[in-house]
């Protein structure tokens, strides 16, 4: 009942394609956004900020550039972590090398810069698939991983091999407390889900969903799997990239390469998986746990120790997190394969009946 | 010349122990389909139970005998990798059966993470060492061709010796045995064996726990000669481009791909190393097999039953 639909009629076409057709939906986004922009930074501490909002928003963003591909597209890649890092380091260097740049031009190019690397770590998905593309993306990781590491000039030719980037500036708009480096990062979040969204409903995103699905008979219905493909790896790894240059700019503000390791491609492949394949919802979902769940062993694990009396070391803690990402992993892919973003909308569901059982 | 043979030497012996944990992925591959992404964790764990039950047997049973720690400790972790492989069929596989094998992929990551936790928690995360007595003296050999000689690890040719038995035992196995038939059909189609009367589950179990004891094995050389820590895991990483080159289904595959690497990484890190910047361990071998893929997806050995788009 809460959850309404009928007497919501649709007569028109527009009306029918709507991103969000039905009116809760509607406003229940447009509450969030608002709550997100204006509510969370008057309530939100600055740790809050800095260890749990500004990651979050920008892993969502990460997550829902590798979820293009891999949920989508159903090409799995284990070299997110390297466009990651194409993008940070690519804006770094725009950054410092093109003579009054703006800010988000800078992290934009990133973005491009890691789409061309991208497309380079795709070509062989055109003749590979599955397992075999896994190894071809994790060949983008170490190369990736090797260069920004050896090839000083990435790096600016600095002593000890990390960058830093200060003074964030947007158009005269210093951005410097927390609050400020949150609102940057949502808004870019918001543009791009909001993009990815539409993009996934259009004409494109559906041949990625077909050539995911079964590429032999997507090739048949005329859909060229090339194309698709390739731009598949393209706007993920811009995506991926522009996420790379956020953390490195806005929640870093210095790294080395040891930043986007293959740890990273694989967190960002958890957090497609536990969030849902295939679901822009999935990528928030899945970014929110991987972000949190780290944080709430570190304060529940100790107390539960104290509690039975065995006290737990802070390196339990992290054998604890694998012990626990390794079953959520291999229990969402065998219980629920679409994850997170599953379980809300079966939640929904259930609302549109509630409270009466029929 | 001389330099160049040690160099050559040095790269089969690292090769070797490349080809053995590639051959764990490739047993498992060609047995159930799985691209078992968790070899590598296993050698860990393997390694871990080895390095600390030779320490902690003695104390319970209360003996002094080195070597027979050291048999004990190899029985014992050998029966804790066959508790692995069952409870991995028995909670994991079982519930995939003909999924995709990305899902798989992405299971068999699980396990990884999984295991490398629980592996830690139990057996702790130190640095281990595995003392199983290989003699660690190196010997010159050749010495009246080159001047100087070849310095080679004795401790080299005893794992090359190990790792050589290990694959001709498995090649018996695979070629010989009922059992490694099945297993053979398992592989070509998930239902078409099951239908035949092949029981899938036992057939996974089996093929897992023979993983497991060749990552054991794996695991004690390795360990022996740089001590067990959580590196080791990674050792994974280095062994799939192995598996890429020699090709997936194939045991001599694994073998040839393990020295071609071990040895291209060797040499190129000597000779190319220098030019740009050295470390180029690192990606060599995955730029090899990215080559390799573009041309000839197979691999060197593998069949050629690829999907092509």
């Amino acid at each position: 009942m809460l959850y309404r639909e009928n007497g919501q009629f649709k007569t028109s076409y527009r009306a029918d394609l709507q991103i969000f057709p039905i009116v809760q939906d509607r406003w229940a986004i447009l509450a969030l956004v608002v709550a997100a922009f204006v509510l969370v930074p008057m309530v939100a501490s600055d740790y809050m900020f800095r260890a749990i909002l500004i990651p979050f928003l920008i892993l969502s963003l990460a997550a829902l550039g590798v979820n293009i591909l891999v949920g989508y597209c159903g090409q799995i890649s284990l070299g997110s972590g390297a466009f990651m890092a194409v993008g940070a380091y690519a804006a770094y260097n725009c950054l410092i090398r093109i003579d009054g740049i703006p800010m988000v031009a800078a992290i934009l190019l990133g973005g491009v810069f890691a789409t061309l690397v991208g497309i380079v770590f795709g070509i062989p998905s055109l003749r590979v698939r599955g397992l075999y593309l896994a190894v071809a993306t994790l060949a983008a990781q170490f190369f990736c991983d090797w260069a920004f590491l050896r090839v000083k000039w990435f790096t600016n030719y600095t002593p000890s091999g990390s960058v830093s980037v200060s003074n964030l500036n947007l158009f005269g708009w210093r951005v410097e407390t927390p609050a400020e480096r949150y609102l940057f990062c949502l808004g870019f979040l918001v543009i791009f889900a909001l993009l990815a969204k539409n993009l996934v409903r259009s004409a494109i995103g559906r041949e990625w969903m077909a050539i995911r699905d079964m590429d032999v008979a997507a090739a048949v219905i005329g859909i060229r799997p090339m194309y698709a493909k390739l731009s598949a790896f393209a706007v993920s790894s811009f995506i991926v990239g522009v996420a790379g240059a956020l953390w490195g700019f806005v929640y870093l503000g210095a790294w080395e390469p040891a930043a986007f390791s293959v740890d990273r491609s694989f967190q960002l492949l958890f957090m497609v998986i536990i969030g849902g394949l295939g679901s822009i919802m999935g990528s928030f979902f899945g970014a929110a746990f991987i972000v949190v769940l780290p944080i709430f062993l570190n304060q529940a694990l100790p107390a539960v120790g104290d509690l039975v009396g065995v006290p737990i070391s802070t390196a339990g803690i992290s054998h604890a997190e694998f012990i626990i990402f390794g079953a959520l992993i291999v229990w969402f892919l065998i219980v629920e394969p679409h994850g997170l973003a599953r379980l809300w909308a079966v939640g929904k569901q259930k609302l549109r009946l509630w409270p009466f059982p029929h | 010349m001389g330099y160049f043979l040690e160099t050559l030497l040095g790269g089969l012996m690292s090769g070797m122990l490349y080809a053995l944990v590639a051959l764990g992925f490739v047993l498992i591959f060609k047995a159930s389909g799985v691209f078992n992404f968790a070899q590598g964790a296993m050698v860990l764990f393997a390694a871990l139970a080895m390095a600390r039950l030779a320490e902690w047997l003695p104390q319970w049973l209360g003996f002094q005998n080195a070597v027979l720690a050291n048999v004990l400790a190899f029985i014992v972790a050998g029966a804790i990798m066959f508790a692995v492989a069952w409870l991995v069929e028995r909670l994991v596989l079982r519930h995939l059966v003909n999924q995709e094998g990305a899902t798989l992929l992405m299971a068999t990551l699980g396990i990884t993470y999984f295991l490398d936790g629980m592996g830690q928690t139990i057996f702790g995360s130190d640095i281990y060492k595995i003392d199983v007595g290989m003699p660690k003296d190196p010997v010159i050999v050749l010495e009246s061709t080159f001047q100087g000689g070849i310095l080679v690890n004795k401790e080299d040719l005893y794992a090359a010796v190990i790792a050589a038995a290990l694959v001709a035992l498995l090649t018996l196995f695979f070629q010989k045995t009922g059992t490694g038939r099945a297993l053979r059909a398992v592989a070509d189609d998930h239902q078409a064996a099951q239908s035949i009367g092949i029981p899938l589950n036992r057939i996974w179990v089996i093929v897992w726990c023979v993983a497991g004891v060749v990552a054991l094995v794996a695991g004690v050389i390795w360990g022996s000669k740089l001590g067990v820590q959580f590196s080791l895991s990674t050792v994974a990483l280095r062994a799939l481009p192995v598996v890429i080159l020699g090709g997936l289904t194939s045991v001599p595959g694994a073998i040839v791909g393990g020295l071609i690497i071990g040895v291209g990484e060797k040499l190129s890190e000597v000779y190319i190393g220098p030019m740009v910047g050295g470390g180029i361990e690192i990606w060599f071998a995955y730029m090899l097999a990215l080559i390799v893929l573009l041309f000839r997806p197979q691999g060197l050995f593998g069949e050629k039953i690829i999907d092509r788009v």
